[in-house]
């Protein structure tokens, strides 16, 4: 047996002496997920071609639906798009459905805040998703102000045949009315419609970083910087304080809340992350006001990497709970950690997402890349984690087989079903071939928003104004 | 300790970027970010600290030196050819005498790591115009202090004096040139006595001296006491040393032997007083670092602070 190793992987060559046969057997390495070695190939980009950016159609939260059927966008100019994958097509097997526009709506608008003087962004921050009880869908989007509950739903059908309307619409004379009929439903032309059904507004003082639906279906909960409020999804006049960190004198501030998740099994039961770092479970059976945490997750600082950026690049960005309810994960500037719920010590595991920016963080604390809020995911499986990086690369990290890999998201590798090529920065000194010096990476270019199938090896990558569809590739 | 390697620039630029952009967020849309903010100012709090603290080690450098160059000063006036002899020898005997007693420990270390201390000095005009000498004579300074460690005064001797019955100290090490002047710098006190012919001239001498008549109190900020007095009036710079002082007891009108104790322990705990307000341990190990370097130099009897 012959173990050959090439850019792409370890291959596993067996010599049969006998027969002087080879069978290959081709163990990539490098693409996690699912258990066995995945690779990756390119399915779809969404998005403007041209490299000059607007504003407006940048992209600020991606979101699978529960059973992965829908994806939907936010970007910065208060838009929703969702995209619906396409039904398998029977002829070909292999290959999963695409994922179409299924509906695009204005959720936000710009606002004016005249007591304050302040211009309220109507940047979508996130989008969560309600399990769906009957045909229509149902979505929370946020900015950072208030939260809104979007209705989608479909129509195929429509009535034909009114006596006192026209078809277009007209009423008609009734003195020209001569027989009745009884209108029917006619099919029509597939359209999908959102429609606002609740709006939960002013609730917040300060800017809204998390929405989480919890698992009874009947409440969420939106965080801000400051404060955690409980909603029920049907009342929109008032909502429960249920976290208030708030000091008396706010030159005393030390820390803010950064994300905010309910747990997906117990519904008694939220974390909070801050920007020091710590992340807070919190039990609400326990007292109405839950500043007294039930658990707090900590994990000392090494004095040796202290810096002037040290608490900047502590500061979580995000945290989300494994699908099993087991284990949390936490991104902070330069890597994800592990935590499982029963230890607060430490993470179980630590992954580097970019230990070479650590020697860089001068110049990204100049350029604002420091204060960029990078977000992660879980596979359906919970043995794969994702998140993004600079100059379109994101990392993912296989929990069980202890590898991860550096995939990009580029235009150059959008050939169809063209299997990505895993990618290495280059620390320092000699660059090898194939390699990217740190000092080329393009720090504009930078993937914030990932998110995971539930159940599929199907990825949805955002760039600056593309979205990235990645699956598995199937044999 | 700060890790400042990774960082290509020095902290007054991260004060004025942090500034920057405290200021530029105010007109950012969507209103004040209160996490970026919170974030920035933990920047320039680093940065302040940072800044801060290599300021007082550079002033107590300053100091240091100062305090040698005026001794230099005074000694090269005398007999320089005289000084380099007896100082190539008390220097050896100095850091030679480093592994002996615990208590010799300490300063010899210290005394050693003056001169590097004066070398890394940031201000070009800190030339020393006899490096060597200077350098010796702290450590001979050291030296002295601690067999004299039980009485209040501390003497520098220049050169050999004859026997002057001032303090117990032993001298003889140095007793192998003759001349007939001897300056004495009190480190504690910080008087200068001028010994010439076997008569004694203090001018404005502490109280272990004999004959100490004049008030220690105005030596710090009047020393124009000294020229009054005395034709021997060494080549002080005065007000180096009372812009010094001012710098860490402005309010202080009167200084004598305690209120130096004080200014010591002031600036002693002063140092971990910053640390322990801002709770860092990085900036503990600079401020005790800095502290412990100059304070080695100011007297036995303040081998307490220097303990914390």
């Amino acid at each position: 047996m012959l173990l050959v190793e090439d850019g792409l992987g370890i291959c596993v060559v067996h010599l049969s002496p006998l027969s002087l046969s080879l069978s290959l057997s081709l163990s990539l390495s490098g693409a996690g997920g699912g258990g066995n070695d995945v690779q990756w190939c390119f399915s779809q980009v969404k998005g403007a071609i041209d490299d000059d950016v607007a504003e407006a159609d940048i992209i600020s939260t991606v979101e699978f639906n529960h059973s992965g059927e829908l994806l939907a966008t936010g970007d910065k100019g208060g838009r929703v798009v969702i995209f619906q994958q396409e039904p398998e097509n029977k002829s070909q097997p292999q290959c999963r459905g695409e994922y179409n526009v299924y509906s695009t709506f204005q959720s936000h608008e710009p606002e004016f805040d005249y007591l304050k003087s302040l211009e309220i962004e109507e940047k979508i921050n996130k989008i969560r998703w309600l399990p769906q009880k009957n045909a229509a869908q149902f979505l929370l989007s946020t900015n950072d102000k208030t939260i809104k509950l979007w209705k989608i739903s479909e129509r195929d059908k429509r009535p034909e045949g009114y006596n006192l309307k026209e078809e277009d619409g007209r009423y008609r004379d009734p003195t020209t009315v001569t027989t009745l009929r009884v209108p029917v439903f006619r099919p029509m032309d597939l359209m999908v419609e959102a429609s606002p059904r609740r709006v939960f507004a002013n609730a917040h003082t300060y800017h809204i970083n998390s929405i989480s639906v919890n698992s009874d279906y009947e409440t969420y909960l939106s965080a801000d910087d400051l404060r955690v409020n409980l909603w029920h999804l049907e009342i929109t006049d008032r909502s429960f304080n249920i976290v208030d960190i708030k000091p008396a004198n706010m030159e005393e501030l030390t820390e803010v809340i950064t994300a905010a998740e309910f747990h997906p099994n117990q519904c008694n039961t939220f974390v909070y992350s801050s920007s020091k770092g710590t992340i807070r479970l919190c039990d609400m059976r326990e007292s109405a006001l839950c500043d007294k945490h039930s658990k707090l997750f900590e994990e000392p600082e090494d004095p040796s990497n202290r810096s002037f950026f040290s608490e900047i690049i502590s500061s979580i960005s995000d945290v989300k709970f494994s699908h099993n309810g087991r284990y949390m994960m936490t991104r902070d500037y330069l890597s994800v950690k592990i935590w499982d719920l029963n230890m607060e010590s430490r993470p179980v595991e630590t992954y580097q997402v970019h230990e070479y920016l650590r020697s860089k963080l001068c110049s990204l604390y100049e350029n604002d890349c420091i204060f960029d809020k990078f977000e992660c995911c879980w596979n359906g499986n919970d043995n794969v984690v994702m998140t993004g990086s600079y100059n379109n690369f994101f990392r993912m990290f296989d929990r069980g087989q202890k590898k991860d890999v550096t995939l990009e998201a580029s235009r150059e590798s959008s050939k169809p079903r063209a299997v990505l090529k895993p990618r290495k920065v280059s620390a320092g000194g000699k660059r090898k071939k194939d390699e990217i010096s740190v000092d080329s990476l393009d720090f504009n270019k930078k993937i914030l928003h990932t998110a995971w199938h539930p159940q599929e090896n199907i990825i949805a990558v955002a760039t600056t104004n593309n979205l990235y569809i990645f699956q598995d590739k199937l044999n | 300790m700060i890790n400042t390697m990774e960082c290509a620039m020095d902290a007054q630029s991260l004060i004025s970027i942090s500034l920057r952009k405290i200021h530029n967020s105010r007109t950012q849309r969507g209103g004040i970010k209160l996490h970026k903010n919170l974030l920035v100012s933990y920047v320039l709090r680093n940065a302040k600290q940072f800044y801060m603290n290599e300021k007082y080690a550079e002033i107590y450098r300053m100091q240091q030196y100062e305090e040698v160059m005026t001794v230099c000063n005074e000694i090269q006036e005398l007999n320089p050819l005289d000084l380099a002899e007896d100082i190539a020898e008390a220097s050896g005997d100095c850091c030679s005498q480093g592994a002996g007693s615990p208590l010799l420990m300490e300063p010899a270390s210290v005394c050693c790591a003056l001169p590097a201390s004066n070398h890394s000095a940031h201000t070009p005009q800190q030339q020393l115009q006899a490096p060597a000498a200077c350098s010796a004579a702290a450590a001979l300074a050291l030296q002295n202090e601690e067999v004299c460690k039980e009485t209040n005064s501390v003497f520098f001797r220049s050169c050999c004096a004859e026997a002057y019955p001032v303090t117990d100290c032993d001298f003889s090490s140095l007793s192998a040139v003759h001349c007939n002047k001897t300056t004495v710098l009190d480190l504690d006190t910080h008087v200068v006595t001028t010994v010439e012919s076997g008569y004694l001239h203090q001018d404005c001498c502490a109280v272990p001296c004999q004959g100490a008549q004049a008030p220690a109190k105005k030596r710090k900020f009047d020393f124009g006491c000294y020229a009054t007095e005395s034709e021997e009036v060494p080549d002080f710079t005065p007000c180096k040393r009372a812009r010094f002082e001012d710098f860490y007891c402005p309010h202080s009108e009167q200084l004598d032997t305690s209120n130096i104790s004080n200014l010591i322990s002031i600036f002693g705990s002063g140092f971990t007083g910053l640390v322990s307000r801002q709770a860092d341990s990085e900036f503990s190990l600079n401020g005790q670092f800095c502290s412990k370097q100059t304070l080695a130099s100011l007297g036995a009897w303040t081998r307490a602070i220097v303990a914390f």
